[in-house]
């Protein structure tokens, strides 16, 4: 990606009235993808001045600056409390640790990559975002929103009144992208389970969920008929992986998640 | 068998220039680049196959900063070889430093070389062509006789009969048989017929390809680059761009990795033409999708194998036919299709009949060229794969079949004599072998009592093991040549310089301390330096795992002839006769009791005092034959039975490469051989798309192995010996790549039942697998 | 734009685009240990640190090292050496175009960690690829190295 000018903002109505301006002008995040994009833009927006890189944990949840690189919320201790460390597990997950200490939350979460191993326990666990411009919205919601978003995100909210939860990265080496990731957590109104790198962005797997949710028991028929829902929902093919074997271990992981997370609870 | 004490060969020492280079002192090819070189960028082809019907450059060089642009118009219709190989080469001369055809994506349409790497850029895309597409063959099964010629050009030709046949894309053929094979199958109690595809490999040397040049004070052109092959790069410059071969210098500074990757001639053409075209210096590295794109790869290949045997386990036959796809570009077509049968079905030499036959064809996907293990890695997965399927039918056990039939010490094979690499090959009796005890020995320490076939480990999970042998060669006899030269200097130190190519493996260590050991001094006192046309002797280069049996075997003769000249001038010096002279330890006494002198002394004496006078010894050697390294490696995997997922958990490698020079950079070559071998097997893949463009053109989309691949890597060597090779060594560089594609597949299938049969063996297809055996039962 | 920033302890004052990377502007400046190996932040050859931490030079804007301190690894000559005498140990000392960057992580990973298991080594190292050593003998020799240190 090329651009002309470059200004590290001293506001974030500032960065919001460059945004506004023209379409060319883009928050830059932490840029680790910048140079797999050929485009040219005007005015790449720096918000690294803006103290958005803090995690604050509150009474009923932990706010991410949008500016927070991965390795900060890798080695917190706040988050990996959160959901058996689901978050924690899937930032670490990404590339190697350099990569990690350029790439920020917010970079993973309004790009809505379809590999994002991060997108999808935030998901899970019921993260909401908070822009500057919108104001609060959940991820889920914003996830089907189409289009790139004019608004600046300013944190990511995830709430800690959480169960246990689990993490699955299907990949070929450490180093690699998803062939699929998953995360189921336990919350107060039940299960939520996401699944991400289908390979499209992260979703929930909403028919898995109503099933487990309204069962009585999570017994074996059950943890079938929800991992068969997850599934059934659209995969496609790419050289990680056949729609087919996403199906397949869709399949098996949301079964292992589902009793790991159940027996746990126990 | 000689064998002795050593002093400084087959002791450890880190490599004479790690410390150098972890500090980050310049060392590399692009260290060394004029600061004011010109960057040169190459525009590449978007098309698979197409002819350039106009090519507009005009307003590229209409730029400020842009030096020079060439298109094919600017050279003469000159056909050479990449290969990077001897001379007369085995390869087809069928590339052009620029063509009007393009016959991949990726292949050069036109090079720009500017003041900057942005002004070069925008040249390329100021360039204006106009394509004439036509349809590529992307599928190799379907490239012999497709209407789609990839090479029409009349120029191309073989240097001797190598079964070139353009018109229908062969770009070699060969086909031996030793004894009747389907007369020796048709009596076997027992026939295992099986057909197996191995993928592209990406070398992915971290340091990509860089080359840069400029004209010296003596108006000569000297090139630096980051080659295996100095020697070779500096005929086939002169031969190609006509340039006379007094007039080019080519130094290989520190190479960051080659595998067989840099063997070839890559941005060396077009530096070399833009220097000699401006007179300015100029610079050319590749990005890293240019290596992926646009350097080579390893020979896809389909090979169809059919083994004999008799009922208790006797093999009787080896029938190994097979197709090999070269890409755009012929480099190594032959050379790597004949080591495919050569250097893996010697294995079981006790066979009645043996036959080695295919073809190898032209594709429009990236040419395909030398890798460590070329060929031998591709017949060892077929061949290894199926002996596991023999010995299933006959229901023995795998190694016990093998112990049975392998290759044993002081026996031989017809095929040494029948086959070599691009001609004919050299008799020779395996005089060290020692293949019996490396699988003993694997065995105890995979435990492979205890552990063979599989154990269940969890609900989830099988954890198994298998295992498979290999051979390969130490350079090529009557071909690759090495030579070293030693000085002597003042105080008595050293100066060894060798045309052998350090590219990583530790090269320059190693000679020096067979240097070093001759000559009983010190490695600190052994000063090397590789390569340079100008200043080091001849060496073919690093390849075919010739350096430490070849290129060492100049140093031991270099430093042999420097100890009989220094016990000459000692005994000068002490008024005595050599043959009374006793040189231990850098220090000369005379049998008869009269004083005796330091090296350090007689050296000082020697060039400030007495009958003052240099000493410089230079050593030459070319094998009469190829002493084959021999290994077992065995793999313990646990694998998850419903995803296919699985961990190496323990690679054990037990290695015949005779004596180890440096044992610690000895187990380097295994190790880094057994990984790469475990990133072919498991998750090294090219994929293209429909329309025959490369995808996985960087680390993100090809996965190479990384540090959590494998848990732990067990590596030994055997107790050896080799009385032709210096101080009893063979190779150790390529035979490590060998064992892994046959050893997983055979423990997926003690694991799981399935056998994969097509490489790399994935988590998918072995779910494919296994949904299509319960479907079968 | 002109930025500053030091390197190695000593200040530098550089004109940079606000497209340039920090590994053109490294060895513009003549830092020549630092290297391209990919462009697209996967195989750790040119990582640097920045403030203390690793980052992947090909991928991090020059303009974001304006006030910053970076370190490459001809800034800690002490490290990089007692490292190499163990990669010299284990035969890890091959082609070693992928060293400097493992010394720097290894300096910084000493820093920040106060127990350096097998597993903090392995998660600390593994974005630096190696094509030449099967990584067995590298991560013997950091363990060694770090034992050393203590």
């Amino acid at each position: 990606m090329k651009f002309k000018t470059y200004r590290r903002v001293e506001s974030l109505d500032e960065a919001y009235q460059l945004l506004q301006e023209d379409r060319k002008n883009m928050v830059v995040a932490g840029g680790g993808w910048l140079k797999m994009s050929s485009r040219t833009l005007e005015t790449a927006i720096d918000l690294s001045a803006l103290g958005l890189d803090r995690i604050v944990a509150g009474e009923d949840t932990i706010e991410i600056g949008s500016m927070t690189p991965l390795s900060a919320i890798e080695a917190d201790s706040g988050i990996a409390a959160l959901a058996s460390g689901i978050l924690s597990q899937a930032a670490g997950a990404v590339m190697g640790l350099s990569f990690r200490n350029l790439a920020t939350v917010g970079g993973s979460v309004v790009g809505k990559y379809g590999f994002s191993d991060v997108l999808t326990p935030l998901l899970a666990m019921g993260a909401e975002l908070d822009f500057y411009g919108e104001g609060r919205i959940s991820l889920e919601a914003f996830l089907k929103k189409k289009g790139r978003t004019a608004d600046i995100l300013k944190s990511v909210i995830v709430p800690r009144s959480l169960g246990p939860g689990y993490f699955k990265k299907v990949r070929k080496t450490r180093l690699d992208f998803a062939a699929l990731n998953l995360a189921v957590v336990t919350t107060q109104r039940g299960y939520r389970i996401a699944v991400g790198s289908r390979p499209s962005a992260a979703t929930l797997g909403e028919e898995a969920m109503e099933i487990l949710n309204s069962a009585d028991t999570i017994d074996e028929a059950t943890i079938e008929k929800a991992a068969r829902a997850v599934a059934s929902l659209k995969y496609g093919d790419n050289p990680r992986a056949s729609k087919a074997y996403r199906e397949h271990v869709a399949y098996v992981y949301t079964k292992r998640a589902i009793e790991e997370v159940r027996d746990c609870e126990d | 068998m000689k064998k002795k004490t050593f002093k400084t060969v087959n002791t450890q020492f880190p490599s004479v220039d790690g410390k150098g280079i972890m500090m980050g002192r310049p060392a590399y090819t692009d260290d060394f680049a004029p600061v004011d070189a010109l960057t040169i960028k190459v525009l590449r082809s978007p098309h698979p196959f197409a002819r350039i019907a106009s090519i507009d450059t005009s307003a590229a060089e209409a730029m400020e900063g842009v030096e020079i642009v060439l298109t094919h118009k600017d050279f003469k219709r000159n056909p050479f070889t990449r290969a990077g190989q001897g001379y007369p080469e085995p390869s087809p001369h069928d590339k052009f430093v620029l063509d009007e055809y393009v016959r991949y994506v990726g292949d050069e349409v036109a090079a720009v070389a500017a003041v900057d790497e942005e002004t070069a850029l925008s040249a390329l895309d100021a360039i204006d062509v106009e394509y004439e597409v036509y349809e590529p063959v992307l599928d190799f099964e379907s490239a012999k006789g497709h209407d789609s010629i990839i090479h029409p050009e009349k120029e191309v030709y073989e240097m001797f009969p190598i079964g070139f046949d353009p018109e229908r894309n062969v770009a070699a053929s060969y086909h031996m048989e030793i004894g009747d094979v389907e007369q020796t199958l048709a009596q076997s109690d027992v026939v295992v017929e099986e057909t197996f595809y191995t993928q592209a490999q990406a070398h992915t040397m971290l340091e990509p390809h860089t080359v840069n040049a400029h004209i010296d004070y003596q108006d000569r052109l000297v090139l630096f680059s980051a080659t295996q092959t100095p020697f070779h790069v500096r005929r086939i410059l002169s031969q190609t761009l006509e340039v006379p071969i007094s007039r080019i210098r080519v130094i290989k500074p520190r190479v960051g990795g080659g595998f067989g990757g840099k063997q070839a001639i890559h941005g060396e053409m077009l530096a070399a033409a833009v220097t000699l075209r401006t007179g300015r210096p100029s610079k050319l590295t590749y990005t890293r999708q240019e290596v992926f794109e646009s350097s080579y790869t390893r020979h896809p290949m389909r090979l169809n194998i059919r083994i004999g045997s008799t009922k208790d386990g006797r093999l009787t036959a080896l029938d190994l036919q097979g197709l090999s796809d070269t890409g755009a570009y012929g480099e190594h077509a032959l050379t790597v299709y004949m080591v495919t049968g050569s250097k893996v079905l010697p294995l079981y030499n006790k066979v009645d009949a043996v036959r080695f036959a295919g073809d190898v064809v032209y594709t429009n996907h990236v040419s395909s060229g030398a890798f460590r293990g070329y060929g031998a890695v591709q017949g060892n997965f077929a061949l290894e794969s199926a002996i596991d399927k023999v010995a299933d039918k006959l229901g023995m056990d795998p190694m016990a079949l093998r112990q049975k039939n392998m290759i044993l010490e002081g026996e031989t094979s017809p095929i040494f004599e029948v086959m070599g690499e691009g001609t004919e090959g050299t008799a020779m009796d395996m005089e060290s072998c020692k293949l019996d005890y490396c699988v003993k020995r694997g065995m105890e320490l995979i435990g492979y009592e205890e552990k063979y076939p599989r154990r269940e480990v969890s609900e989830h999970k099988i954890r198994s093991i298998g295992g498979a042998i290999a051979m390969q060669g130490s350079g090529i006899p009557y071909i690759d040549m090495g030579a070293a030269t030693l000085k002597l200097n003042d105080d008595g130190f050293f100066n060894l310089t060798v045309g052998a190519t350090d590219i990583g493996q530790g090269s320059d260590t190693i000679l020096a301390q067979i240097a070093a050991e001759q000559l009983e001094v010190p490695l600190e006192k052994m000063v090397v330096y590789s390569s340079d046309t100008d200043l080091t002797p001849f060496d073919v280069g690093a390849y075919a795992s010739s350096t430490t049996y070849v290129s060492g075997n100049a140093v031991l003769k270099a430093a042999q002839q420097m100890r009989s000249r220094l016990v000459e001038e000692a005994a000068r010096s002490m008024q005595t006769s050599p043959e009374a002279i006793i040189y231990e330890d850098g220090r000369f006494e005379a049998e008869d009791g009269s004083p005796g002198i330091d090296l350090g002394e007689l050296a000082t004496k020697l060039y400030y005092n007495e009958d003052q006078k240099q000493l410089t010894t230079t050593g030459s050697y070319y094998g009469t034959k190829s002493p084959p390294p021999f290994m077992v490696g065995f793999v313990e995997i646990e694998i998850d039975r419903e995803t296919g997922e699985l961990d190496i958990l323990d690679y054990v490698s037990v290695v015949d490469c005779g004596t180890t020079i440096n044992p610690a950079l000895a187990r380097g070559q295994i190790e880094g051989g057994i990984v790469q071998g475990i990133g072919m097997a498991l998750t090294e893949d090219e994929h293209y798309s429909k329309k025959g463009k490369l995808i996985s053109k960087d680390f993100l989309n090809y996965k190479i192995p990384d540090n959590y691949t494998v848990k732990k890597l067990t590596t030994e060597f055997a107790d050896s010996y080799e009385d032709s090779g210096p101080y009893g060594a063979k190779s150790v560089a390529e035979i490590g790549i060998d064992t892994p594609p046959a050893a997983l597949a055979n423990a997926v299938e003690n694991a799981l039942g399935v056998r994969i049969r097509s490489l790399p063996i994935t988590p998918e297809k072995i779910v494919a697998a296994l949904k299509e055996s319960r479907t079968d039962t | 734009m002109k930025i500053e920033l030091t390197v190695n302890a000593r200040r530098r004052s550089v004109e940079v685009s606000p497209d340039d990377y920090l590994v053109d502007t490294l060895k513009k400046l003549g830092y020549k240990s630092v290297r391209r190996g990919c462009d697209t932040t996967s195989c750790g050859v040119c990582t640097v640190l920045v403030d203390g931490d690793p980052i992947p030079s090909c991928a991090f804007l020059s303009v974001r090292a304006d006030q910053r301190a970076v370190t490459t690894v001809e800034g800690i000559p002490e490290t990089a050496s007692a490292l190499a005498e163990e990669f010299g140990q284990t035969g890890a000392d091959q082609c070693g175009f992928c060293n400097p960057g493992i010394a720097l992580t290894v300096h910084a990973m000493q820093e920040k960690e106060s127990d350096t298991d097998d597993e903090t080594i392995r998660r600390h190292l593994v974005g630096h690829l190696c094509r030449c050593t099967g990584y067995q003998s590298q991560h013997e020799a950091i363990k060694a190295y770090l034992g050393d240190e203590k």
